[in-house]
């Protein structure tokens, strides 16, 4: 039987590898949301995993939600991309500096 | 070693070697793809907790309708990979001691006795004719039934963000502006144009096949 530490050292590993893209893909927008999306995932297995060790289905309700906001973040967040390169022809993120930041 | 830490390894490693390909992959197609395998590697894991509706849900929604957007977006943009990918490594001496201090935080507390079997031994098996979606719909649409509409809310929010962000109206387009109409008046849209009436009997001269561009002789009033 697997125990539950097993599931939320693998949700772990799961987060420090989407903090590490996050990091090393700075410049290419679609991999960061890709990154996040891996985040996101690592978040709903130790949602799941605790869900099942408590018996309490509220956590895969949670998760349900949770694959919802995702959903609609990355399309949204594609949606802007595809705006961004109809603009400015690139997606690269030292070029988006319209705003002087 | 059981059958289940057999499958949890085999997927574990297949969903952590292909999470780390998405990161490091140089072709963004292949980093979907990649992407693609490590959700459907958690998906069978979280079927070994016996979450079998959202397995199914992620491999649904995630692999057949995200990705696919994904890749959609990928492949429409024109986007030069080399520039993107210059320094690609440089940032790793600080990126990697941040990520592995963020795993060796997690790791100490979850190495810890807190989340073992002892402490937190395997739920009973369930009973025969349970069904994991059912369970989830008996509260999803009782106890969770606003937090359930406020999805169904955002999702519309997303149609129309979606929509609104890239939809590209063309010059030749032949639809309608209502508020154009509306707006029409007749000095916009009625042009009078003053012509001599004519007389019974009396008509004007043809004019002479030279001259087509000639205008009609005005008759005095």
């Amino acid at each position: 039987m697997v125990p539950l530490s097993y599931y939320l050292i693998l949700g772990a590993i799961l987060f420090a590898i989407s903090v590490l893209g996050i990091f090393l893909n700075r410049k290419n927008v679609i991999i960061l949301l890709m990154s996040i999306e891996l985040n996101l995932l690592a978040v709903n297995l130790n949602f799941i995993a605790f869900s099942y060790f408590l018996q309490d289905i509220a956590g895969q309700v949670f998760v349900f939600f949770i694959l919802t906001v995702a959903a609609a973040e990355s399309a949204i967040g594609l949606a802007i991309l595809v705006a961004l390169f109809r603009n400015l022809r690139t997606i690269h993120v030292d070029d988006l500096d319209t705003l002087k930041g | 070693m059981s059958f289940q830490e057999i499958v949890f390894f085999v997927l574990g490693a297949v969903l952590v070697l292909s999470a780390l390909r998405v990161i490091t992959a140089r072709n963004p197609v292949h980093a979907a793809l990649f992407l693609v395998l490590s959700f459907v590697a958690a998906a069978g894991l979280w079927l070994l907790l016996h979450a079998e509706f959202l397995a199914i849900t992620l491999i649904l929604v995630y692999v057949g309708a995200v990705m696919v957007l994904f890749l959609f977006v990928i492949m429409m943009l024109d986007i030069n990979i080399d520039r993107l990918r210059e320094g690609f490594w440089n940032i790793l001496p600080i990126a990697l001691p941040v990520a592995v201090l963020l795993l060796a935080i997690m790791g100490a507390t979850l190495m810890g006795p807190y989340f073992g079997l002892s402490m937190r031994p395997p739920p009973p098996e369930v009973a025969e004719g349970y069904s994991n979606t059912r369970a989830i719909g008996m509260v999803l649409y009782t106890e969770y039934l606003y937090p359930f509409e406020l999805a169904a809310v955002i999702l519309l929010v997303a149609i129309v963000a979606a929509i609104a962000l890239t939809l590209r109206t063309r010059k030749n387009t032949r639809n309608i502006d209502a508020s154009v109409q509306v707006a029409a008046t007749r000095e916009g849209r009625v042009r009078l144009v003053s012509m001599p009436s004519e007389k019974k009997g009396v008509s004007a001269p043809p004019p002479e096949p030279e001259l087509p561009q000639q205008p009609p002789p005005q008759q005095p009033k």
